[in-house]
């Protein structure tokens, strides 16, 4: 027996394959995991539609839990295969997802360029500032003084990587923040982004409970951004100023114009370029 | 004296444009059905810096350089002489030269060539907006008999654009040129009766490939430069979007060979296109394509390295980080053009093969074949076209994209199809396409993958092999030019060899080879690679019979027919 | 429990949209329930597993129960951040993200964690029981509760079979293991 609904052709478990995940219970990626999918649905967009590419970490085993089009590739490139995909097949719904390692050490040159490029497509970092696949070092994201890990066992000394401003800076065309322990938060950051033309970014946060069990103590400090998103990106830069890492929402929606080369044909085939050749 | 084929450089320092006049002679003897080669050389300044264009005309098709060049034209002096080792002359040659254009070389005297003055700078004063490249040119047309018709056509295309006033001072020029030859020595002519231009192209190795890239079906292309091999990427920016398809530039090349992984998961036959450098950086990628079963083409523009190395130079000594620079055991193909119109006849099969096989082709193109153009006969269109196999008809239960075929080759879906979701994995993994750590997995996956590229029947193409004999000269690539033209002499002399030039470098094919050199008793292996790089690869995969021995050395000279030939008549 | 950047979904204010609620709470816990014995099942936790697979199965009949009070009804499609939950996602679903989501965690704490999460259902249905301006609401609201305050008593009883564990119950002698 079936209710009658108004609901949409999709529910999330469509988007989800029956691939178990190996992170570890506690991980926040499982909600991340349900908050995609959960936003997928909400799109209403079929599954066969969907490309989610990945690079290499605990958040990138993510498209092979999923049952869209995935991709996982190797360390750090998952924004190259997406924008390549993207490009190529205009008509797909194209999603990165990977960590803030894969993302912002290694991929951090493709970050910066894809912000530029503005390719209509969502990325979507899960962060927990920490390699978790290597046993636990300090990603870009870690705080200086973070002494756990056995690579660097006096912290990094150095500054944390700000993505967000990163982001405004190279210009994407829509940032926004949630947190996996608010799973339906980051589903409607997900969805928005996805909706938004151009290259959206959305940081969740999301705690290592291996490697950073402190991070269970984000939920205390995670708040709604007191201020709506803005269409100004001189006003984004101005909030990300006094940002202390835990806002969440839409911070910036741009209006830039998605890069798109045309694909229409000029000429009837190959011949017709040939010509050129002729003495 | 009427000569098979005549040489010429013309060269000098920036603004003197020799390029311009070495591009118009090219042309002009193309339109009067000559053949002809070009290459060029130059310092290390983007402008300013110290040119030489270097030609080789004749009636008969020609792929490489001659042993001695007969002509040697120098606008101007300046560093000139840095060249002379490309430039051989005997003393048959002959140097032009202004006697305001600085000191004579010492370097190019030492050779005892002839030489003569043409006073470049006093002609052009003489005449309003004369131009010294273009008196170079009317003077060598002179020199060599090529047909004053057929450079006024040239010039009259070249210069519509540029302005009633601008095409006057040029020919006013290549006139001055022209008629200042009959006070010069003379020099090699070439014959100009019975010689027909029949559908002849003038065309760079670069676009050849570029060329060979489209007609194969490719319709993404991502792009970083790199020299020498940014002008097949530049020929195929406005000729993609032409065909429908498109070119993108990447911020480097991690992006760019990763771009073309991603357009081809989409369905779309992808390439790229590099130099030893940028194919290092993609090679992590390489392996992914690999291993994910995505068809890729990376065309790589050999220069001379390691490292940055001389970029502006050809070398053939990336055959070992395209046969071996993937990690893991990772079949894939590797094959090379032997001439510059065999530029899009590779390419274009590399193309057929990549998208045949699901896997990555890697091209070895080199300097001398990708930035020298020729003239010659228009390649026809070989016909190898991308052919993905597709799943086809209902899906049956849950899609195995990595399904282990007889053949090794699985049907790939891309997305869009329903019910056909994958994930793409370089992590080794089922039939499915999940991450499997298992040893049958391992095992069953490594041999599908390279089953596929050793039970494919490449047929014919994966050499070139001519002539008879008992004794075989094995080569690749650009020197197989200078070797074809070295056996063509010593079987003039009345001694027979033969030439095998390997096409297909990966997969290897020791039947094949072990047929081509059946009762060959001396084996001589050329190749342009200070580590012998070839025969050490022939070595390490096929018993070649008889005694062997290689001739091998670095870029940046190339390598003469003189040498080859050289090789055969002293080996004792 | 209400997280802190939750923002206010919209009201329930018809029969209609109390049996979404209810429609979706039952079948997320369902879900969920699933997803940690599979996660419980892949970290070598079979009675952990055993316990979530058990507890998805009782939230399936919840499910039916929903399912058929809603026949014939049209319920109107509510997006996942527009429910009106005050939980940061529906009240029965456990966080996987919880404290006591580890794998080590025992049998009481899946029963404990199971246990938090019906009361916060039986509390969902209860304000709206008793705090609805439509009767037609209170009323389904109230029948509700009662389904899911029986299921509180048997996860009562049943977490009353076991002790709380000794401290230190998470500790694992062994490293992290290297994975990429």
């Amino acid at each position: 027996m079936e209710a009658v609904s108004a609901c949409p052709s999709f529910s999330a478990r469509d988007y989800k394959s029956d691939v178990k995940p190996v992170w570890c219970p506690g991980c926040g990626d499982y909600s991340v995991l349900s908050s995609i999918t959960k936003a997928m649905a909400e799109l209403s967009v079929p599954p066969e539609n969907v490309a989610l590419v990945s690079g290499i970490g605990c958040s990138s085993r993510i498209p092979a839990y999923t049952n869209v089009f995935g991709f996982h590739g190797v360390h750090g490139r998952a924004l190259p295969i997406a924008t390549g995909l993207k490009i190529s097949r205009p008509e797909l719904t194209v999603i990165a997802s990977g960590g803030d390692g894969d993302g912002f050490s290694i991929g951090g040159n493709h970050f910066m360029h894809a912000c530029r490029r503005n390719v209509d497509m969502t990325y979507i970092v899960m962060d927990n500032e920490v390699y978790g696949m290597t046993k636990g070092q300090a990603s870009p994201t870690t705080a200086p003084d973070w002494e756990k890990s056995k690579l660097t066992p006096e912290g990094t000394g150095i500054n944390p990587f700000r993505p967000l401003v990163i982001a405004l800076a190279s210009g994407a065309n829509f940032i926004a923040r949630s947190f996996s322990g608010d799973p339906n938060h980051s589903a409607r950051m997900i969805a928005e982004a996805i909706r938004h033309p151009g290259f959206s970014f959305v940081q969740i946060l999301s705690p290592c409970v291996t490697f950073r069990p402190e991070q269970r103590d984000w939920k205390a400090g995670i708040r709604q951004a007191p201020v709506d998103a803005t269409t100004d990106a001189a006003r984004a830069a101005r909030r990300l100023m006094t940002d202390d890492g835990f806002n969440i929402g839409v911070l910036f929606r741009g209006d830039r114009k998605p890069f798109q080369p045309s694909m229409k044909a000029r000429v009837e085939s190959v011949r017709d370029l040939e010509k050129e050749f002729r003495i | 004296m009427t000569a098979r084929s005549v040489s010429i450089t013309f060269a000098g320092s920036g603004g003197a444009g020799v390029m311009t006049a070495g591009n118009m002679l090219l042309d002009a003897a193309g339109r009067a059905g000559w053949h002809g080669y070009m290459t060029r050389s130059s310092g290390a300044q983007i402008r300013g810096g110290e040119a030489a264009a270097m030609l080789r005309l004749s009636t008969e098709p020609v792929e490489s350089h001659d042993d001695y060049f007969d002509l040697l034209v120098a606008i101007d002096w300046q560093n000139v002489g840095r060249f002379s080792a490309e430039i051989p002359m005997t003393s048959d040659g002959l140097v032009l030269g202004d006697p305001e254009g600085g000191d004579f070389p010492e370097q190019i005297s030492a050779k005892g060539t002839r030489r003569a003055e043409i006073p470049f700078k006093k002609m052009s004063k003489d005449i309003p907006g004369g131009r010294a490249n273009m008196i170079a040119l009317g003077a060598v047309a002179a020199l060599i008999g090529l047909p004053e018709d057929a450079v006024n056509s040239v010039l009259h295309e070249a210069l519509k654009k540029k302005g009633a006033e601008a095409l006057t001072s040029s020919e006013a020029s290549m006139r001055a040129g022209m008629e200042y030859a009959a006070n010069l020595p003379a020099s090699a002519r070439l014959e100009t009766d019975g010689v027909k231009a029949e559908s002849l192209w003038s065309i760079t190795g670069n676009e050849a490939a570029g060329l060979g890239a489209v007609r194969g079906g490719i319709r993404f292309v991502a792009a970083y430069p790199i020299t020498p091999g940014t002008e097949v990427l530049e020929w195929l920016a406005p000729n993609l979007a032409k065909l429908g398809g498109v070119l993108v530039q990447a911020e480097d090349e991690l992006a760019s060979i990763n771009q073309i992984i991603g357009a081809s998961y989409g369905g779309t036959p992808s390439l790229t296109a590099t130099a030893g450098p940028g194919l290092a950086l993609m090679m992590e990628s390489i392996g992914l394509a690999v291993a994910s079963e995505v068809p890729i083409v990376v065309v790589n523009v050999m220069r001379g390295g390691p490292s940055t190395g001389i970029p502006v130079k050809s070398e053939q000594s990336d055959l070992n980080i395209a046969l071996y620079g993937l990690h893991g055991d990772a079949p894939h193909l590797v094959l090379a053009p032997n001439t510059l119109a065999d530029c899009a006849f590779t390419t274009q099969w590399a193309v057929q093969l990549a998208e045949a096989l699901q896997t990555a082709a890697i091209v070895l193109s080199d300097q001398s074949l990708g930035q020298s153009r020729a003239t010659i006969e228009a390649p026809a269109d070989p016909g190898f076209f991308a052919c993905r196999l597709r799943p086809e008809g209902p899906l049956e239960g849950r899609y195995r994209r990595y399904l282990n075929t007889p053949s090794g080759v699985s049907p790939m879906a891309q997305p869009g199809m329903k019910g056909y979701q994958y994930t793409a994995d370089g992590l080794e993994h089922n039939e499915i396409g999940t991450p499997s750590s298992h040893t049958v997995d391992h095992s069953t996956q490594l041999d599908k993958r390279l089953r596929k590229l050793t039970a494919y029947d490449y047929g014919e193409h994966w050499a070139d092999i001519e002539g008879e004999g008992d004794i075989a000269v094995v080569t690749w690539g650009s020197t197989t030019g200078p070797v074809r033209e070295a056996l063509a002499r010593w079987r003039e002399a009345g001694n027979q060899a033969r030439l095998v030039s390997v096409r297909l470098l990966s997969p290897v094919q020791p039947e094949k080879l072990a047929a081509a050199l059946d009762g060959v008793k001396r084996v001589l292996i050329v190749e342009q690679s200070h580590g012998a790089q070839f025969h050490r690869y022939l070595r390490a995969h096929y018993d070649l019979p008889g005694s062997v021995r290689a001739f091998h050395r670095p870029g940046p000279l190339p390598i003469r027919p003189a040498e080859v030939f050289g090789q055969l008549a002293n080996w004792s | 429990m209400s997280s802190p950047g939750q923002e206010e979904g919209k009201p329930i204010e018809s029969v209609e949209q109390l049996l979404a609620h209810a429609l979706a709470m039952e079948t997320e816990a369902v879900e969920r329930y699933n997803e940690l014995a599979d996660q419980m099942e892949v970290h070598n936790n079979p009675d952990v597993a055993q316990l979530f697979r058990k507890l998805a199965e009782i939230e399936q009949l919840h499910v039916h129960n929903v399912t058929e009070l809603s026949e014939g009804v049209e319920l109107p499609h509510i997006a996942p951040w527009d429910y009106a939950w005050e939980t940061p996602e529906s009240p029965e679903s456990p966080s996987p993200s919880a404290r006591e989501v580890h794998y080590l965690m025992q049998p009481y704490h899946a029963i404990a964690l199971a246990l938090k999460h019906e009361r916060l259902g039986v509390e969902f249905y209860e304000k709206l029981a008793s705090q609805s301006d439509r009767e037609d609401v209170r009323k389904l609201a109230s029948e509700l509760r009662e389904t899911e305050v029986e299921h509180v008593s048997l996860l009562e009883k049943w977490l009353a079979r076991f002790e709380a564990p000794a401290k230190g119950w998470n500790e694992d002698p062994d490293p992290p293991l290297l994975q990429e």
